[in-house]
This record gives structure tokens, sequence and C-alpha cells, in this order.
């Protein structure tokens, strides 16, 4: 499952402009604390959060994040999104909470794996 | 693996710029993946070494990030001239944290940073003199590596 299909399941704004979204989407991870997602994210995650500050992005790319899901249609601010354009962090969000999207999401990526 | 000699450098890192933050860790660990160590290395490496980047951030006023990779290991020495830990065992416990409720907000600050680069080293050590600074050496085997 790529991010681009998990956009059209999940019905996802994409915030970030000119970025691909065809990034492997092999797992999940929600957190809002940024060393919780340091140490316990994996490689070609999505991450959902309701956090919008510029750090999201330095912590999606040193964990090689496939994309960064705000919750609770939370808006970033211009500069996250100016940081995820230049990393290739592509930033999608949603008016749903953190609980519906994970729903989702674990039973989008489970039905495809089966 | 190809390194025969040791590789160091340093970076600058100025406290309270969260603008620039990840940049110090991020260009480490393209250095490492460029030498070719394993994913489970990197891996380590690179939370170790943002996680002490982000405490010269948020607590104090500048530090350095070193790095020096020699055949036979990692070693990453964070040095800050900030206010210095008082109770060092305390810091230690994961969920504690001295963070001020804004850096908490940002959802930095909950007590995991220091608890996360002891759990990826190999060694650590820390040494902090209150009104100085603290000084972080880690270091990350090589020879455990399974290419």
């Amino acid at each position: 499952m790529r991010v681009d299909d998990l956009r059209d399941i999940l019905s996802l704004q994409v915030l970030t402009e000119g970025i691909p979204l065809d990034a492997e989407v092999r797992g999940g991870y929600v957190s809002d604390l940024l060393s919780d997602v340091m140490a316990n994210a994996k490689e070609g995650d999505i991450w959902i959060t309701l956090q919008t500050h510029l750090n999201i992005v330095a912590v999606a790319t040193m964990k090689g994040i496939a994309g960064i899901i705000i919750v609770n249609g939370r808006r970033p601010d211009e500069e996250t999104l100016k940081k995820a354009s230049e990393e290739g962090i592509p930033i999608l969000s949603t008016k749903e909470t953190a609980f519906v999207v994970a729903g989702k999401l674990y039973k989008a990526l489970n039905v495809k794996e089966i | 693996m190809h390194i025969k000699d040791t590789i160091e450098g340093s970076f600058h890192i100025v406290g309270g710029d969260f603008s620039r933050a990840g940049e110090a860790s991020t260009e480490i660990k393209s250095i490492l993946q460029s030498l070719g160590f394993n994913k489970e290395i990197v891996r380590r490496a690179a939370i170790a070494t943002f996680e002490a980047e982000m405490n010269i951030i948020i607590y104090t006023t500048a530090g350095i990030l070193r790095y020096e990779i020699t055949p036979e290991r990692i070693k990453i020495i964070a040095q800050d001239m900030g206010p210095g830990i008082e109770d060092i065992e305390l810091a230690m416990q994961e969920g504690y944290s001295t963070a001020p409720d804004w850096v908490r907000e940002m959802g930095w600050g909950s007590g995991m940073g220091l608890p996360n680069m002891k759990k990826n080293s190999d060694e650590f050590r820390i040494d902090s003199v209150v009104g100085e600074g603290t000084t972080v050496e880690m270091v990350i085997y090589l020879d455990n590596t399974k290419d």
C-alpha cells in the first residue's frame, strides 16, 4: 500500500505540494511524544499525530517515515510544510481523530496483506 | 564497512534553535549510511545522536556534537554549556523531565531522551557540573554487526 492509496481510502487532504506520494507504507505509529516516535516508529511507517510544529519533519526524516497524518483538523505552520517539502516528507490531514484514523489504517493494511 | 582510519567531525549546536533541530544528527546518520554500516547500527546511532542534539537545543545555550568513527566503534560526544544536571540518577529515570510546559506541548520533554541514548549505546557516560555544563559520551561497537 502506498501513501496515495491511503489518501484515497482515508479521504485525506494532502498539505505538502510537489512531493510524490508513492512511498510504500509498511505500518503505522500513533504518538505525540517525539522521543517515543524516535525510539519506536519503524522505517516506512505512517505517523499519526496532532503535533504540527517544524520538528515533526526532522523526526520523520530521521526515522524514514513514509508520511505524516495530522489529525483533529489541525493545521501545521507554513514553515513545517516548507521543511516537509524540502525533505520530501508528505504531510496529510484529516478532521478525524487519531483513534479513527489508526483503526482505518490498521484495517486497510491488513486487508491488503491477507 | 569501508573504514581504515578514524573519521571524525563536529557540529556546533545553538541552544533554543528548534528550526535547525536534527540537522547535525541527520548529517551524521548520512555519513554512517555512506560508510555502509548495517541498518541496526545506523538506527541506534541515529536515535542516540538525535536525542543528544535535542537536549542541547532544549536545555542549553550552546553545545558541540562530535563524532569519531574507527573500525571498531562509533563514538558520539555531546558537550554543552548548559545549566548542568543536579541529580543524574533522577534524570536517567524514564519519564523524569525538567522541561518547561511549552517544550512538553511540542512533544519533547517526555523524559525519554537520556534513557533512549543509554539504551541505544553500548557504553554510556555522563558528566555534569551544575552551572557549567554536561558532557555525554556514547559508544556503539561495530564488531557485533551482522552483515
